[in-house]
């Protein structure tokens, strides 16, 4: 029974420092497992980076050419719709991680320990916001191998990284609250379905000027078309019009009232 | 006086209109092995999850290193670990990984070496560097066991450790729980099987329909029954021992 002995005291005990004090370590080890699980995940990988940019090359090179848009470079136009498409899709595997936690009792695990209980649901939300921030970048690369030019400075790019971050926490909150409330594990992913439908009924592949009255009047006041336009916009060193507050409101707005659903459904959880 | 470890005082809980718990007491002394034996539906999971501070009691007081469940919840969960009733691996991570990763909650300082240690300590060392889903449920329930063990919490609740474990895994477990037990450990265990308790356990407390119905040593609780009436029949083999026998195992004494 030595070596038990001497692995209990070299395993120490706790200093009983506050909870708070180690949150953004504890959230950067969620963080690192969550990372994990993506990286061991080729279907994640597939879903969120290589889909789209599928779906870019696709449009680009097929229907592209049928495609009037008013601008020159087509890519420059489709670049933001597909930016948008990658984040919805990516979502759905938040909701996907988190469910499994919930199912598969790690979260109780994680409960009954000295972390703060949010600890769980921050790591999922950050994770989300990185790993879209890679696949992002990755669709980015390509989408400039393809011909996309941007003559945006600094703060027009910063802008759009802000955008892009707004709606991938308020997606991802809304996804929380998927991943916590489904029963089952199509319950958890089919909420990002109509998200990824989304931008075909908006302004990202088409002007919505060529569409039928009706699905017009609803493509112009969705929120895709004015994200979409604002980050157009903005990489074409345009002027942004009114869309880039009308953007920022359905991002805000998503994201408060998913943030306080999901808190909810998380204390109702436990 | 021995020191206790757990204390529970007329706790209550229902669901909506389903009274689960009803006015259960029982302590637990420092370094013993307390099993809580019931049917399913009996109540041991609420009870268990009151005492790790996942759900809060309707009424009464627990009281869990001296500090109370529902007031003291930090300082509770800095004295326990939780083994839960599935076991709650990250399979896609390596048995190692999931080692580090609860090292790392706990802000242990070298927390590859605490890895290392348990990964040795628990016969997982060649396993190590697989991902837990590739485990037999025996292993997983190991790796598990192990996960509540980083950072020597003094009391450990292990509801139902062994279900759906077979006969070998089983074994296994009643092994590790019996050496944690040796090293000064608390454990408060559940079980619905009886053989389970009566190898385990140094006092068994029968909760039957939220209440506990019987408790004491196992030698106390005989007391409670007729003297055994001596009869000579012939020694039959159980099916276990069949088992145990023809996959080369011995028992555990």
């Amino acid at each position: 029974m030595a070596t038990i002995q001497n692995i209990e005291t070299r395993q120490g005990t706790y200093s009983g420092t506050k909870v708070q004090n180690h949150f953004f370590s504890d959230i950067s080890v969620m963080l690192g497992r969550s990372m994990r699980h993506i990286f061991r995940s080729v279907d994640t990988i597939f879903t969120v980076t290589i889909t789209p940019i599928a779906m870019m090359l696709l449009f680009v090179y097929v229907f592209g050419g049928a495609i009037q848009t008013g601008t020159g470079n087509y890519v420059d136009y489709l670049l933001p719709g597909i930016l948008l498409i990658a984040i919805a899709s990516a979502v759905a595997y938040t909701a996907y991680r988190l469910f499994n936690d919930v199912q598969k009792g790690i979260i109780e695990r994680f409960r009954s320990m000295p972390i703060a209980s949010s600890t769980l649901l921050w790591g999922h939300v950050l994770t989300s916001l990185v790993s879209n921030a890679i696949s992002l970048a990755v669709i980015i690369l390509v989408a400039l191998i393809m011909g996309f030019r941007s003559s945006a400075g600094i703060l027009p790019w910063l802008a759009v990284v802000g955008i892009l971050t707004l709606f991938t926490l308020a997606l991802t909150w809304v996804a929380v609250i998927a991943g916590l409330a489904a029963k089952t594990m199509e319950g958890a992913t089919a909420f990002s379905y109509p998200l990824i439908f989304l931008p075909f009924i908006s302004s990202a592949f088409v002007p919505t000027k060529s569409m039928p009255f009706i699905v017009r009047v609803f493509a112009e006041n969705q929120p895709v078309t004015a994200i979409v336009n604002s980050i157009r916009a903005l990489l074409a060193g345009q002027p942004v019009s009114n869309d880039i507050w009308v953007a920022l409101a359905w991002c805000v707005g998503i994201l408060v009232v998913a943030y306080i659903f999901a808190m909810r459904a998380y204390q109702k959880r436990m | 006086m021995p020191n206790i470890a757990i204390q529970v005082k007329d706790i209550q809980k229902s669901y909506k209109k389903l009274d689960v718990l009803k006015g259960v007491n029982f302590s637990v002394e420092q370094g013993s092995i307390f099993a809580l034996l019931g049917s399913n539906g009996a109540g041991k999971t609420t009870l268990v999850k009151i005492l790790t501070t996942l759900l809060k009691q309707d009424k009464g007081q627990a009281f869990v290193n001296g500090f109370d469940v529902a007031s003291q919840p930090d300082l509770v969960r800095q004295s326990i670990s939780l083994t839960g009733q599935f076991a709650a691996v990250d399979e896609l991570l390596t048995g190692r990984e999931n080692l580090i990763m609860i090292a790392q909650l706990r802000h242990l300082k070298q927390p590859h070496q605490v890895a290392d240690d348990l990964l040795i300590r628990f016969g997982l060392t060649d396993a190590a560097k697989r991902k837990a889903s590739t485990y037999s449920g025996g292993m997983r329930r190991r790796l598990d066991i192990a996960m509540s063990l980083v950072g020597a919490p003094p009391i450990i609740f292990l509801d139902e450790p062994t279900t759906g474990l077979d006969p070998e895994a089983r074994i296994e477990v009643w092994k590790v729980v019996k050496e944690l037990a040796d090293g000064g450990v608390t454990i408060l265990l559940t079980t619905q099987y009886l053989d389970e308790a009566e190898q385990l356990a140094d006092r068994i407390a029968i909760l039957h329909e939220g209440k506990i119905i019987a408790s004491g040593t196992l030698a106390e609780l005989k007391k409670l029954f007729p003297p055994a009436k001596v009869e000579y029949v012939e020694k039959q083999l159980t099916l276990e021992e069949i088992f145990l026998a023809i996959i080369g195992k011995k028992e555990v004494a």
